[in-house]
């Protein structure tokens, strides 16, 4: 009973204040809907250039294809090569196509022509994506130009295809991790704030010679945080489900079961920081310091394959990286049931250990 | 020689006092040192987008050699780890669980139908479309390697269909592609970011939430010695911690440092100008610290990573985005960054960011005047 009106007065600080409230309810979903669209390493609307030195034929129908595509949104001609420069330079457009001025008169006489792909490195991923579109274009036109100049063709293709995803569209990848990550900001900011602050205004101390426990302050301190991670996740599912359109294939038993054991092992950690910091700013900066290697080593930046083979075990400490694993699983593949057990129990050690670290930690404080 | 003005010396107290209370807390050494070098050592080592070793899976259902030779070109390359099997079931387990990031597939009827004049000999290449970016490279290496492939048989057995048009790709200012190198030079700007918003985010509220604030106004400061005192301090701090980023970045990690130093102090100066000021406003509006920092993640970090385009390019992204990226300062900042680190001082680009960070910092300053009153309600 005592617990319960604790846990009470935990969610009326939180939620009686309306600033507060916006403040928690409001930007995460702001975030799905704005990072849903604008985080994307696909490439659209790319500006790029085109020097061409060639008047020939075969130049002119290689660089209307390049007109055709919906990739390039804008082809701007440049007069010469010492434009190149400027133009990369001044990041005007993405990459230059730059054709010589044998071009033609190379391939009328079947003999191999050169067409040089000048990428502005400054942002290698987009520009290798650009110009893996561009080799596309020009082996396609190759082979047109090869069959229709009467040669023997190998008749042999690639059929590409992409599954549980099949547009490729990143929408589907970013709603089922900003689930996962969002959820985990908004616990984390309402749990290691929550004890910094009592004890900033010296509230702490009439908490501590209240009749609860210790375990009961605690565990009051705990499950505000779990609720609000945990409904802000449900809430963000519904909006990527049901607003954005995401499929969602997998076991929603099993997705609440993941989300729930995910918040408490991220409270465990909100907590601990809070234990650690005398301050707000201070339990603030701890968020910080545990956040940032989580969100960016989690696998939703970058996948957790690319790192360097030593950092790769790091990951294993972080409980949003299988959450991660669990959320897109259960959105796009409809992960079995094993398959997400053996993610969950990882998470369900730390969530242990954190909260016990914790306590421990509050009652050596306290002594 | 004349007395040096009041309101200069009471501002030079504030100051101080400011000083003091960064340098005593802890958490100040953690700011400056400990949080620039972990996020340069996440961008530098953990963060990257190159695949260097795509584990993919290859279901050999013919065995003739022409089929070897495929599978063979593949586990050649040097951006696949191959695992190959007889038949695709084998491979589904390993894909839903992410062990492999797809698979290619060489059809039984493949070899019979290459020598047919009606048919074509299909290889179908699956990606794993929960991870788009990877899927995406997926189908371009194996599509490169299925096109060096196609010459080798080419030269091999005297076809003729050898394509004529070779294109040949080069990448300028980051010949060997290593993404760290963007990664890290736009990491800068996060940095600054949030030491200068975060920071200063916290630092009136907190007055405010102390009660201190009521002691301040009973003095005879003025608003503007107050921002002044409030800020100073934390330009100083943010400047070294730049200091010290460059220096881990370029040492340490290698990045190469092509403009002049001169426009790089320019450049962070205008930056961190107006990511003080947005901490400030925000710390001013709020004045209690939960939202101050809520709102300085909401509006400064996570734009700053995710609209700024260092990691996502800006014109990929929907039209309404764009136009919100626009008024993101580290937008700006990052194609300062990126251009000094690794093209050198391109003036046209340069001028033309720092002129609209300039604005955003001197619409920030009129609304932190309106807002700065002093009184208590």
């Amino acid at each position: 009973m005592k617990l319960i009106a604790l846990i009470w007065k935990e969610l009326l600080v939180i939620l009686r204040d309306s600033r507060s409230r916006i403040s928690i309810t409001l930007p995460p979903v702001i975030q799905l809907f704005i990072f849903a669209f604008a985080a994307t390493l696909d490439v659209k609307n790319a500006t790029i250039g085109v020097l061409n030195r060639d008047n020939g034929e075969q130049a002119f129908e290689l660089l209307q294809r390049f007109h055709g595509a919906p990739l390039f949104q804008e082809i701007v001609y440049l007069k010469g090569a010492e434009e190149i420069g400027p133009f990369l330079d001044e990041q005007k457009g993405l990459m230059i196509v730059s054709i010589d001025e044998q071009f033609s008169r190379n391939l009328d006489a079947k003999k191999p022509a050169l067409v040089q792909l000048i990428c502005d490195g400054r942002k290698s991923n987009t520009t290798q994506i650009i110009s893996g579109y561009a080799r596309q274009i020009i082996d396609q036109y190759n082979r047109d130009f090869t069959a229709k100049a009467g040669f023997k063709q190998q008749n042999a293709a690639l059929i590409p295809r992409n599954w549980f995803n099949p547009n490729i569209l990143y929408l589907w990848y970013n709603i089922p991790c900003l689930v996962g990550t969002l959820s985990m900001l908004t616990c984390l900011v309402v749990t290691s704030q929550s004890i910094a602050r009592e004890r900033e205004m010296g509230t702490f101390d009439q908490l501590l010679v209240s009749p609860l426990s210790l375990r009961e302050i605690l565990i009051g301190k705990t499950v505000p945080g779990i609720l609000i991670g945990a409904g802000e996740g449900f809430l963000m599912w519904a909006a990527g489900t049901g607003l954005l359109g995401v499929p969602f294939t997998g076991s929603m038993a099993l997705f609440s079961l993941s989300l729930i054991v995910f918040v408490a092992a991220i409270s465990g950690i909100g907590l601990f920081i809070s234990a650690l910091s005398s301050t707000q700013q201070q339990a603030m900066l701890g968020t910080f310091v545990f956040m940032l290697p989580s969100v960016l080593l989690s696998g939703y930046a970058t996948p957790i394959e690319n790192m360097p083979t030593w950092l790769q075990p790091v990951t294993f400490l972080m409980p949003l990286r299988y959450m991660l694993i669990i959320s897109k699983g259960l959105f796009l593949k409809a992960l079995p049931y094993e398959v997400v057990l053996n993610q969950i129990w990882p998470m369900l050690l730390i969530a242990i250990f954190t909260l016990s670290m914790a306590s421990l930690f509050f009652r050596r404080r306290l002594e | 020689m004349r007395p040096i003005p009041d309101s200069l010396l009471r501002m030079a107290a504030l100051i101080r006092k400011e000083s003091i209370q960064i340098l005593r807390d802890p958490s100040a050494i953690l700011i400056a040192v400990v949080l620039p070098v972990l996020l340069l050592f996440l961008y530098g080592t953990g963060v990257s987008l190159d695949l260097k070793h795509l584990r993919i899976g290859l279901v050999l259902e013919d065995t003739s050699p022409n089929a070897q030779s495929f599978a063979k070109s593949l586990v050649d390359s040097p951006y696949f780890n191959v695992k190959i099997v007889r038949d695709r079931r084998e491979l589904l387990d390993d894909l839903d669980r992410g062990h492999i990031r797809g698979f290619v597939t060489v059809p039984s009827y493949f070899s019979e139908f290459r020598f047919r004049e009606d048919a074509i000999a299909p290889i179908q290449v699956i990606g794993d479309g929960s991870e788009p970016n990877t899927a995406n490279f997926v189908q371009y290496y194996v599509q490169g390697a299925f096109e060096n492939w196609l010459q080798q048989e080419a030269i091999s057995s005297d076809l003729t269909g050898l394509p004529l048009i070779k294109a040949e790709p080069r990448f300028w200012y980051n010949e060997t592609l290593e993404s760290r190198y963007f990664l890290l030079s736009g990491s800068l700007a996060i940095i600054m970011t949030l030491i200068g918003t975060l920071l200063t985010a916290l630092v009136v509220s907190r007055e405010w939430e102390r009660g201190t604030m009521e002691g301040l106004i009973s003095t005879p400061v003025g608003k503007w010695e107050i921002i002044g005192g409030k800020t100073i301090p934390y330009f100083v701090l943010g400047m070294i911690s730049m200091a010290i980023c460059v220096f881990v970045s370029t040492v340490i990690y290698g990045l190469p440092f092509r403009g002049s130093l001169l426009s790089l102090l320019l450049v962070s100066a205008c930056f961190l100008l107006v990511s003080l000021e947005t901490g400030l406003l925000i710390s001013l509006l709020s004045k209690i610290q939960i939202l101050s920092s809520q709102i300085s993640i909401i509006i400064g970090f996570l734009p700053a990573y995710m609209l700024s385009g260092f990691l996502f390019e800006i014109s990929s992204m929907p039209s309404w985005i764009q136009i919100l990226t626009c008024f993101m300062p580290a937008r700006y900042f990052v194609q300062c960054l990126q251009s000094l680190f690794l093209v050198g001082d391109v003036w046209p680009l340069l001028w033309k960011n720092i002129a609209v960070m300039l604005l955003i910092s001197a619409i920030l300053f009129v609304l932190i005047s309106r807002n700065v009153t002093k009184r208590l309600d």
